[in-house]
């Protein structure tokens, strides 16, 4: 089947100059577990558009590296 | 290769949030020696309804205040006589105790200057909730006291089906949700505690994950415990909530209410006589959306300066708190804006409604071994303080339970089939993306089940439910990740085959607009009267009526139902 990649603007936010390489606290507690770590950067990322913009990531960053947008549809 | 884990405990709780955390401690407080294994899809700190708090508990019944039998008597009302109430009590009895031990553990509830607990009155009569102003860190509390209390915890492993052999529970099987490990665990007793099915219907926004409930809780407990062969209950009374419009969350009008807001047409007049979430209560939200008299709001403009900063500090906090971006970016104000209110999607959550797995007052399933506690187990309106309460009755039978019990090897030709079941995406990676079948399922429950509901537009979402299997095998899975959300999609579809089966066989309505059938619009006594359980049978799903439990409480049903119709 032929596949296709949207373009989608993600809620998830991270400010990749704060972002710590070894710091894995925002990807641990997302219940969605919609973030990752880009192995190339170490920096993190959200790679699933399924965020219930509830949070944890961004109050448990150490950094403040985080902030979390109502997804699109909702704002 | 798929690498395959064996695990095996004494006891294992399926579901980390508030019912799974206090049924582990309590089964480890039973018995400090034995094993006690959480398994939890997401991480436990931040998991289930209550991920990030909450701002109060909606059915306290604290003495001076209320009476376990006040209680039972309001949700015998609230949930239109349909309910076994010895399990209601519970919640009435031990909810004081619960109380009382999470405040041990450093819970901070609402207290006067002196130090009671400071009750507000939401329901129609008595006063039972109780604000939780500083509720942000519940979730992490309960979390050290599972560490403290030595239960073992196996984060990111979802569970699909319970084991079952010769006749009850020995454990559960499941995946890896990152590294794609297929796990199977055996154990003598198996606790359900995985939530609603909040993923059911469709939000109006379109966005799959912008439900009322914490997303992650698509129906897993109420398909697992159905291919079990447990008994479901009262599925047609469906979760319908009214939320903020298209931010689908709580507004919320337990906490403003105390303080004077009041839910009201776009006229600023109020039409609903009492913010308390019941049926009733949501069919006259209906009615006055339908009158053209919409929109509506909770209305907080006539309220003083203090009073709106102490509701926004709750709000803003607790439970949902991305509430406050929601508003600013939309530059509106409770000072100057109501907060316009909208019907929810439906969805399965006997926390809110009644619709769940069949539990008694010990928390028991109809199949041994296997329990079930919070907004998955059918005890009506159990919301928060029902879901401790029936966690720790869970923990603690479970763990008599097990006493004297072997584990059982389960049967390998079934395990090889579920596993080859749950992989099945991972051999087609370009099949169709979840997200696709999902929405697809989701947008039928919500043109055909949605109520009112008709038996014409049910036979059409049932046949479309049944013929979705194969829909369901078209879908396709790249990561462990994807393969988690794509069974989650095989949860719903059960669930949605149970809310039309369940729907189109009470023939009545009744529970408001939970229930209305505009085909059989009256309430029906003397043929409904009854639960409408359902269970797997022969690869069929069985429906039946189930007697209701005689009352331990008098409730003068038609008299009280009489009042608040004509109050209004």
């Amino acid at each position: 089947m032929a596949l296709t990649n949207q373009r989608v603007d993600v809620p998830v936010i991270v400010d990749e100059s704060k972002c710590l390489e070894k710091c894995h606290a925002c990807i641990e507690v997302c219940p969605l577990d919609v973030l990752v770590k880009n192995p190339e950067t170490g920096k993190a990322y959200m790679k699933y558009d399924e965020c219930w913009f509830c949070l944890p990531c961004e109050k448990e960053c150490p950094t403040n590296a985080i902030t979390v947008q109502i997804p699109f549809l909702l704002r | 290769m798929t690498n395959t884990q064996h695990l095996k405990t004494d006891v294992l709780v399926v579901g980390g949030g508030t019912a799974g955390t206090m049924a582990a401690i309590k089964a480890k407080q039973a018995n400090p020696e034995a094993e006690v294994l959480i398994l939890e899809k997401a991480n436990i700190r931040r998991s289930g309804a209550i991920a990030m708090g909450m701002d109060g508990v909606n059915t306290a019944v604290i003495p001076g205040n209320s009476t376990p039998e006040q209680y039972v008597r309001e949700i015998t009302i609230a949930n239109d006589g349909i309910l076994n109430q010895q399990a209601v009590y519970q919640t009435g009895k031990l909810g004081y105790e619960v109380i009382q031990e999470l405040d041990s553990w450093g819970v901070k509830f609402q207290k006067d200057t002196y130090g009671n607990y400071d009750l507000k009155q939401v329901h129609r009569v008595g006063k039972y909730v109780l604000p939780m102003p500083e509720g942000k860190d519940l979730k992490k509390i309960l979390a050290r006291q599972v560490k403290k209390h030595k239960a073992k915890v196996t984060n990111r492993v979802m569970a699909t089906r319970v084991i079952v052999k010769d006749g009850r529970a020995i454990g559960a099987v499941g995946f890896d949700v990152r590294n794609g490990d297929f796990v199977v665990i055996q154990a003598k007793a198996v606790v359900l505690c995985t939530g609603a099915c909040g993923r059911l219907g469709l939000p109006e926004s379109g966005y799959l994950y912008g439900t009322y409930e914490n997303p992650t809780n698509a129906g897993d407990g109420y398909s697992m415990a159905y291919h079990a062969g447990a008994e479901l209950t009262n599925i047609e009374c469906f979760q319908i909530n009214p939320l903020i419009k298209d931010y689908n969350g709580p507004a919320c009008a337990y906490v403003a209410s105390p303080f004077g807001a009041y839910t009201a047409n776009a006229e600023g007049h109020r039409f609903v006589n009492c913010d308390y979430w019941s049926g009733q209560m949501m069919l006259e939200v209906w009615k006055e959306l339908n009158s053209g008299k919409g929109p509506i709001q909770l209305k907080m403009t006539h309220l003083d300066e203090d009073t709106i900063a102490e509701i926004e500090t709750i709000l803003w906090s607790n439970e949902r708190p991305s509430r406050e971006r929601f508003h600013q970016s939309r530059g509106e104000n409770y000072r100057t804006h109501g907060v316009e209110m909208h019907i929810s999607e439906i969805g399965l959550c006997s926390g809110h409604s009644a619709s769940g797995v069949w539990v008694n007052e010990k928390a028991e399933t109809t199949i041994p071994g296997l329990y079930a506690a919070g907004d998955m187990a059918s005890v009506p309106h159990n919301y928060m303080i029902g879901a401790f309460v029936f966690g720790r009755l869970a923990g603690t039978n479970a763990m008599e339970y097990v006493e004297g019990i072997e584990h059982l090897e389960p049967d390998t030709d079934w395990l090889a089939a579920e596993k080859e079941r749950i992989y099945k995406p991972m051999q087609n990676p370009d099949g169709v993306p979840h997200t696709q079948v999902e929405y697809k399922l989701r947008r039928i429950v919500n043109d055909y089940l949605q109520p009112p509901k008709n038996t014409h537009k049910m036979d059409i979402a049932l046949n479309k439910f049944i013929n979705y299997h194969d829909t369901l095998d078209l879908m396709g899975a790249r990561d462990p990740h994807e393969l988690m959300r794509c069974m989650e999609v095989h949860f719903i579809r059960d669930c949605a085959e149970m809310a039309a089966r369940a729907s189109l066989y009470r023939k009545e309505s009744r529970w408001g607009l939970y229930h209305y059938r505009i085909d059989y619009p009256e309430k029906n006594n003397e043929e409904w009267f009854c639960h409408v359980n359902l269970k797997k049978e022969n690869d069929n799903m069985t429906l039946f009526k189930r007697p209701v439990e005689p009352y331990i409480v008098d409730v003068n049903l038609a008299e009280e139902y009489d009042v608040k119709v004509t109050a209004n």
